[in-house]
This record gives C-alpha cells, structure tokens and sequence, in this order.
C-alpha cells in the first residue's frame, strides 16, 4: 500500500467536502474492493475518506409501498433484517450470498453499485427492481445508473445516500457462484411489480455488466413460471468468457436461474 | 494402551498455542538491525535481462543494497540443484539447464527474480523496488508440454535440447507387448493429471543473520526439513561449511511438499546479509506463493490395459508427459518416475508394466512434490482405467477390481514395489457397506425422477510411504539417504526430551510422539517434549515428507527409547539389588516383578546424573540416540467411495456421501489420524472440482490469486464418514504405515468415477468444474 491519508467523516457534506479538498480522493464505502486494489499498489488515492461511520447512511426503513436501504448499510444488516424480509425476502436473500461473512460485515450497499463490479449481486436487484439511486446531488434511476463495466452515473464526488425499492409483487433471485470469488457467475433476479410490469435482470453475464434479459421478460409476461422460460433462447455473444464459464455455458445459466428465480419468487 | 498411550485419541498439545496466537513463525521473529528484502521479479514467462538500473533506488530513503543475479553468480553462490540423478532410456543422464537463484542473463517463468531490494522496512523495500528499471527482451515462451515438444518451439536450455529433461523407461516391455498381443479386451484412457498450486495457510519466509565475528549464519525458514536445507545450502551453494549455518524452523504454517526444497529467497537472505552486514528478512505475499512456490502434478498421460477373457488384467502400458516447468526443481526428477511409476501397479496382479515418463520444460513454475507427489498421478490413472474398463466390460467396478486384487503377500509388482502385507478386500468390504453400494440403485433410479443426475465411484489405491530404505532410494539416484534420527535426554529430575529429526508444521507431532514415551514409561505426556526444527539441537535428520513422520521418524524415537530404557533398568536393578531382567517398567516405574519393590523414574535419572552410585564401569547420564533406516517403504491402501448428485442444468456436482476405508497400520492417534484424511480428502477433492493452476499460451499465469484459483472451502465439501481396517505393517516395530497423504491420493479418482457414471460419459478432465460437466453432458 502507498501511503495515503485516512479520513473518518461525520457527515455526507464533511465527506464531499474533504473529497473536493483532495488531489485524489477516493470514498471508502465497505473498502471490500478498495482495498485490495490498494494493498496491490493498483490503486493510490492521496486521501481516503471513510463513509462507513455516518449516521445518517446507516439503516433501512419501509414507507409505504417503499423499502429504502441507506448506503452505508452492511450486506449483514440486509440479510437479516426482518423489514427486508418481509418487504422483498428475495433482496434478503442476494444479500445473504454476497461474498463470505467477512465481506458481508464490512461490504455496503453503496460501496457495491458505485463499484459496479459486472459479476456483483446487487446491481441485478436495482435493475429488476426499478431502484432508484439517491445521492447527494440528485436521485438517479436503476437504469440509468450502471453505465457498464466498473461505470455509473455518479460524478466525481458524488456520494450515494441511499436505495430505494419499490415492493414488488413478487420477486425471486438465483445465483451460480463463482467457485473462486463467490461473486455471480452469473445469477438472475426476477420481480413482478405491483403494476404488473416484468423486469429480469441477469449479472456475472454480459461483457457490458449487469443487463436486462428482455426475451425472458416477455416470455414471462405471457406465463409466469419457470416453464415458459424453456424456449427462450440466449445468445452467447456478448457474454464474458472466461477459465470458469464459456459464453455458452453462461447462456445456459442465464435461463436456468431464471427458471429457479421465478420459481423461488414470493 | 493408557489414556495417552498409542492408539489414545490425546488433544493435541500444540494447539493451546497456535488457538491463542501464541505460535511463533518466521514473520513473527524480529532481529536487532532486521533490513528488508523485497524480489523484483519479470514480468516475462520468457526474456533476456538486457540490463538493470538501480541508481534511482538507491537514492531512495532507507534503500541498504539493490543486488542482483549478475552478483550473486559472481559471488559464486551455487546454481540451484536436483537431488535426484534420473537416467534416460538411451543410458544418458537426465539434462538440465543451470538455475541461479537470481537470473542474471534470462528469465524463464513470470515471478522468477532478478534482482532484490534490500531496505529499512518492508514498504520502503517495495517502493524502492519500483524504481529499479529493468530492461527486458521478451522471448517466446512455451507453457503446455504437447507445446513444448514440438519442433520449432521456443528452446528454454541450450543443455536440453527439445525441451527434454529426459526419457525414462520402467517395466518390461517385451513382457507387456507380448501380453497386448494375446488380449481378449484393451482399455485406452487419455488423462491429464491437472496443475496445482500449493497455498500452504503460511507463506513461505525466510531470516538470514549473518555473524561476522564468528563468521557464521542463522537461518531462519520455513522449512520441513531444515537438515537437509542445512546440508544443500553448505555442500552445494557455498553459503557456509555446516557447522558455520544453523538453520532453524519454528512453528510452520503447513508445506504439503512445497516447503522440502530450498528456494533462491533463502539462499539470496543468505548472501544478502553477509553483504549488507545485517540480517534480512523476507515474507512472501500470496501471489508470490503462487508464483514461486514448487507447483504439483500437471501430467498428461495415454495408458493402456490389456485383459484376458477372464477380465484379468495381463498388462499395462502407459506413457507420460510430466510438465517440470521451467526448472529441475530439488526432488522434481523423482516425483513422475520412482514415486509414480512405481505405483503403477495400483492393488491388482499386473503380471507386464511397462512406462515411460518424458520430463519437459516449459516457462512455467517449477513443479515438484506435493501432497502424494507421484502416488496420486498413479492412483488416478489405474483407478479411472479400473472404471473405464468396468464400463467398457460391462461389469460391476467394484467386482472388476476384487477379482484383480492382489492377495497373496509378499508380492513383487513389475515395477520395482514389493508389498509386504495389506487386505484390499477388507477396506473395499468396508468402504461398501458404509455407502450402503447395494442400495445405489434405487437411490439413482429416485434421483433421476427428481431430475437430478446420482452416480458413485470407487477408487482403491496404493501409495509407498516411510520414506524410505536409503540402499534401495540410492540405487534409483536418489542424492540422500532417507532414515530419520533421534535421540531421548531423561534430565536428572524425570521430564524427557525427544529429539527429532522429523519437522511438526501440521502433522501434530508435539502429541503423537509423547504418546509413545507414554505408551513405554507410562508418565503422562505432560512430562516429555518434543524438541524438533533446529539444527543446533538436534543431531541430524532428514524430515517430513512422504508420510514418513510415524513409520520412520517415530521408530528412530523408539530405537533411542530402547537403549534408554537398557541403560535406566540397569540403574534400577542396581539400586534395587535386583536382577536386571526381572525389572519392568509401569507407570512411571521401575518395578521387580512380582515383588513390591520398585523405584521412580525420577530417582533413576537422579541417580544417572549424581552418579554417586552407578554399576560398575557404567556411565553418568540417562541419554541415547539411535539412526534409524527403514528396510522397505510401507503401503497404506484403502478403498474411497463417493456418491453424487449432478445438477443438469448447472453442471455442478453435489456430494450426497464420501466414505474413507483407509488401512494406516497402528494408530498412534486415531483424532490425528482424522483430521489428517480429511485435510487429504479435502485435497484430493480440490483437485478433483476445483483446482488448477493455469497458464496461457505465453505463460502468463491465469489464476495467482484466490480471486481465480479455487481453494476448497468447508461448503464445497461433505462429512467425511472414515473407518479403518488394519493389517500392521510387518516393516517397522511400530506397525504404521503413514497416513499424510492417503487422502490426497485416493480421492480425486472416486470424484470422477462417480461424476462420470452420473452423466453417462467417461471422459471428463479435473477440475470437474460444472462448465465442463455442463459440456460434457450437452457435447454430442
């Protein structure tokens, strides 16, 4: 690790203020991909400022038809909570398969989709479940916020605050984990909103990072279960190939966990 | 046996330390004056070094010395050695290409070192480092044997010309032609015997201290055998006349074979800390464990078996590539002949054997022993040959095999090995009724309904441990003598110390080998020590390798006790005015039989040391040592039966049961005993699913980092259900066989078996990952 300078901030204005001050600031979220990167000497921020003890990031809340995860919150505390398992049990459960348990202690909501690691979990419940993305400036939707591999809508300097979940009427998520990394090989979430709309999103996949699979959305729309899925064809170009998973065989699971998670859903 | 005698599952001594932190390892020793190295390493799987710029280094803050391979070839330091000589079928000797511990001229792996930054701190010693500029041509590399054989390919030594090391031969080949040419049924298999890195929880480190005054070094390493790193470093490397180097391994962090050689970091902290003056410490990261440390395995193998039309195996013809990376590594050129093919016989009447083993080059990581090195490339081949001739004959693989077993011992294989006992009928028996092998019928047909793919698979196998008689490893070019010494110290006031040449990083010898000063003496093991890991102390040994530890290192311990045991019952009769051959020893006793008289140990051994009242003529003191070499290796064998389920959709494969039948000999501690075959299952199962270090066709290295390569986890794995069924072991007093490796070897071959009966197709290369199942079930 190069040297650098650590900074413990007490609130998101302290933290934009201290990144603006910086020659290259960088935000420590859960630090589960910082690092690492900087222990590799990849990486070497002059300042890093630590968004893990503020407050005002921290918790999880349910208005309404609304399941709101601040930034900050571990992938522990969302595993296990009774709010999210009650609103969406299968956001829960993804968080109950990031990593390990070190990673699910220390990793963060935040910190995961400001990532926008391509095989991450989250970023397919954000999409599947038309999240939207709030930050200290503006709130972003799902959609327009992963902008590819390792890319977001974020400025720089820009913290996120919080996620917001519409509840759906269903939703379902499964994974294929790496063998190594235990992120997704390639792993699928499915919900159904409550306007009836169908949205599938598939991550570990696509050479472009997490992606919508719109053949699947459709052949559920016309039959909800994991048997319409059957004839739906996946096209292996575009996929990542890599030592663990041909494009192929990431084709292939794209259909077979959406098959599990449309049959998991609740 | 008492409650800490042999066969008494003790709780191991040793962990109260490593539990509460309190382990001492390399990384935790600290010097006065401790300098930092830090290896610049290429970059390149091949490349000329055209030059090396420090300058700019060496004006950077607490920079002591930036060295190169240029100086320690000038310096004389000795080029790296392969301790054991192989000859060629032509009659030639094995050729190598000469291996300095930093390249001064050519690079021949990625991670190999150039040159070495030595400074104040760790981090001051790596940022040095990146200012060292060094001017690399880049070369074509060759990773793959088939590759690397080929004319035109990139040549890595001009002293091995093709890439080849060697061509060795074994077995009789007429023999073997001629049984082919009279078969009833011939069974081909194409196997590769996939690479592995070892990750061993302890990287590897090293501490050189260099005393001017007294001209003399200490090392401190991680080591399994720090006699013989001792012996190379002296009579090889012109470190130091041995009585100038003292080499110590503390507490070690795990080997599995990678920490029997000596690496170029312990040789260049050598050198280094005569030259800067001070002592140098280096600690391996990770990625330079996965660069550096001696890989295993990477074989690729087409075997034939030939059978009558009884189904009786008449003959076996194999021929192997074994893939030695870029370097002869210590033992390399022993591990794919004489600990492999040796094997090759597996536990069946083989009446012709005949192999030959092609060793090649590449510009990869050495390759040398690792957990079975050689056994489990053999116990593969045979028993996927075993199941592929069962499915081929259309016959009952358990069956196949019984009817093949060998039962009659002493038997001599083809190839070298006489088995001196073993009862391969009753660990397959064993293994069988533990998984329940009749009820698997129904249990697939239920499994199949449910969608799910339910296959089993048996392997029995064979391994030489109590490595070794040094006469016989002599005469096959093996550069050491390979029995074990020890030596037992009874102080005045009763506690005992033993003295081993053995090395403890894992295998619990702080336990074991008090039990049996338990078992002779009965005091409790609270009253004895294990002194191991230190030149300065013990007298001499050649290690832990090989499941060799019990059989070998613990009967040198007995042979020490004996002559103790003579020297205090004289004592006792003496100070009993008995005779001595009425003196029994019980429970920390020396007893007259049948009378009440007795005296303690302790008194004995005051006695010794006061020598106020000795037998005439005899000597002060209660301490003897003893050498002791083995007469043959020994053969643990067992039977491995797993049973799986294959997700169709994914590819992945689930363990529904993995039952162990292992034949160890005596147990000295059956929970050891335990642990250590599921740390060998856990192994061989890596292998099997998970495991492989891989290289692209330029020889970057694919998987250094556990982001890539998989190292199996506890969910990755099932409960092991282990029984045991003894023959002792007619070779040693004791009766042991070994049990360090068994699982390793025996494992990956029923994890195949069983994938490959689940989805109805043979041919499936390890790691069975569920891509490749996936494939292979959907291939046409």
């Amino acid at each position: 690790m190069y040297q650098t300078t650590y900074h413990r901030a007490s609130s998101v204005d302290e933290a934009a203020a201290l990144f603006a001050k910086g020659s290259e600031a960088k935000f420590l979220a859960g630090g589960q991909t910082l690092l690492p990167v900087m222990k590799q000497r990849l990486a070497s921020p002059s300042d890093v400022i630590d968004l893990g003890k503020i407050k005002e990031l921290i918790g999880i809340e349910v208005s309404g038809d609304t399941l709101t995860v601040k930034a900050a919150t571990p992938h522990y505390d969302v595993a296990t909570s009774d709010a999210v398992k009650k609103a969406i049990p299968a956001l829960a459960y993804l968080a109950s398969l990031i990593g390990d348990p070190a990673v699910r202690y220390r990793g963060t909501i935040g910190g995961s989709i400001a990532n926008n690691d391509p095989a991450a979990d989250y970023p397919a419940a954000l999409l599947a479940l038309g999240a939207t993305v709030k930050t200290n400036k503006r709130s972003i939707a799902a959609e327009d916020f992963f902008k590819g591999l390792f890319t977001t809508a974020l400025e720089d300097g820009e913290i996120i605050t919080s996620v917001s979940f519409p509840v759906p009427q269903k939703a379902g998520y499964a994974k294929m984990p790496h063998p190594a990394s235990r992120f997704a090989l390639t792993a699928v979430f499915v919900a159904q909103t409550k306007t009836g709309e169908i949205r599938v999103a598939a991550t570990g996949a696509s050479q472009s990072g997490v992606m919508r699979v719109s053949a699947i959305e459709a052949a559920l729309k016309a039959n909800w279960s994991p048997s319409a899925i059957d004839g739906v064809s996946i096209s292996a170009s575009n996929l990542l190939s890599d030592i663990h998973g041909t494009a192929e065989y990431r084709a292939n699971l794209i259909k077979v966990m959406a098959q599990r998670a449309v049959a998991a859903a609740s | 046996m008492g409650v800490e005698g042999i066969g008494a599952s003790v709780v191991r001594k040793e962990d109260k330390r490593f539990i509460t932190g309190k382990g001492r390892y390399v990384d935790d020793i600290k010097l006065q004056g401790m300098t930092h190295a830090h290896f610049i390493r290429s970059p390149h799987a091949h490349a000329k070094v055209k030059g090396i710029d420090s300058a700019e280094a060496l004006k950077m803050p607490g920079v002591v010395a930036v060295l190169t391979g240029q100086q320690i070839v000038d310096d004389k330091v000795g080029n790296l050695i392969c301790g054991w000589a192989i000859t060629s079928k032509d009659g030639s000797p094995m050729k190598m290409g000469a291996w300095p511990a930093m390249a001064p001229e050519t690079v021949r792996f990625v991670g190999q070192a150039v040159a070495v930054v030595i400074a104040e701190t760790k981090n001051l010693a790596r940022d040095a480092a990146e200012a060292v500029v060094v001017d690399y041509e880049e070369l074509p590399a060759v990773a793959d044997v088939h590759a690397a054989i080929k004319a035109g390919a990139p040549q890595l030594h001009p002293e091995a010309p093709g890439n080849q090391v060697y061509d060795w031969v074994i077995g009789d080949e007429g023999a073997t032609d001629a049984a082919f040419s009279k078969a009833a049924n011939v069974v081909k298999l194409d196997v590769t015997n996939n690479r592995l890195a070892p990750n061993a929880m302890e990287p590897r480190a090293a501490i050189a201290d260099y005393d001017s005054a007294e001209e003399h070094f200490t090392l401190y390493t991680t080591s399994q055998n720090p006699h013989v790193a001792r012996l190379v470093l002296s009579a090889f490397y012109n470190i130091a006349p041995e009585h100038k180097l003292r080499v110590i391994a503390p507490d070690v962090g795990g080997g599995f074979g990678s920490k029997i050689f000596i690496y170029p970091e312990e040789m260049v902290a050598l050198w280094a800390s005569k030259k800067v003056g001070r002592p140098v410490k280096w600690t391996g990261d990770r990625t330079e464990a996965f660069l550096t440390d001696a890989h295993g395995r990477d074989h690729v193998t087409h075997a034939e078996m030939a059978f009558d039309a009884n189904n009786n195996i008449t003959g076996l013809k194999v021929k192997t590539y074994a893939n030695f990376g870029a370097y002869m590594s210590l033992f390399s050129s022993s591990v794919p002949t004489y600990l492999y093919a040796t094997l090759l016989s597996g536990q069946y009447n083989i009446p012709a054997i005949h192999a030959e083993v092609i060793g090649v080059y590449t510009n990869t990581t050495p390759v040398d022993a690792y957990r079975g090195a050689g056994r489990p490339e053999a116990s593969y081949l045979i028993e996927r040959l075993m199941e592929t001739a069962a499915r081929q004959l259309k016959i009952d693989p358990a069956a196949l095999r019984r009817q093949n077993f060998i039962t009659q011992f002493p038997h001599q294989t083809p190839v070298i090995m006489a088995y001196d006992t073993g009862d391969f009928n009753a660990s397959l028996d064993a293994a069988m009724q533990a998984i329940d092998y009749a009820g698997f019928p129904a249990r697939k047909a239920k499994a199949n309904a449910g969608g799910k793919l339910r296959g089993i698979g048996v392997s029995c196998y064979i391994e030489a441990c109590g490595i070794a008689p040094s006469k016989a490893v002599g005469s096959l070019g093996a550069g050491v003598g390979l029995w074990e010494s020890a030596e037992v110290r009874v102080n005045p006031v009763g506690t005992i110390e033993i003295l081993t040449g053995s090395h403890s990083h894992g295998q619990g010898h702080e336990t074991t080998f008090c039990q049996l000063v338990a078992e002779r003496l009965g005091v409790p093991i609270s009253q004895v020590s294990i002194v191991h890991g230190d030149t300065d102390k013990v007298q001499f040994g050649m290690g832990t390798y090989g499941s060799r530890s019990a059989a070998v290192g613990l009967t040198a311990i007995l042979k020490a006790m004996e002559k103790m045991e003579a020297k205090a019952k004289k004592i006792a009769a003496h100070a009993l005015e008995a005779s001595e051959a009425d003196i029994v020893i019980e429970n920390g006793e020396f007893k007259v039989t049948g009378t009440d008289k007795a005296i303690a140990l302790p008194m004995v051994a005051l006695a010794a040391y006061t020598a106020h009242n000795l037998p005439d003529g005899m000597e002060p003191g209660l301490k003897e040592s003893a050498f002791y070499d083995p007469t043959n290796f020994t053969f643990p064998a067992g039977a491995y039966i797993c049973e799986v389920e294959v997700d169709p959709g994914t590819g992945k494969t689930s363990f529904v049961n993995f039952v162990a039948a292992d034949d160890f000999g005596r147990l000295i501690n059956p929970m050891i005993v335990e642990g250590q075959v599921h740390g060998g299952l856990a192994q061989g199962i890596g292998q099997a699913l998970l495991e492989h270090a891989i290289y692209d066709a330029n020889g970057q290295p694919v998987t250094a980092s556990f982001m890539d390569y998989s190292m199996p986890r506890a969910d990755d794995l099932p409960s092991f259900k282990l029984s045991h069924t003894t023959t002792l072991c007619p070779g040693n007093p004791l009766g042991i066989k070994g049990c360090g490796e068994a699982g390793a070897i025996g494992a990956s071959a029923a994890v195949i078996n069983a994938i490959t009966d689940a989805i109805g197709k043979n041919n499936l290369e390890m790691p069975a990952t569920p891509d490749r199942v996936w494939r292979t079930i959907h291939a046409a």
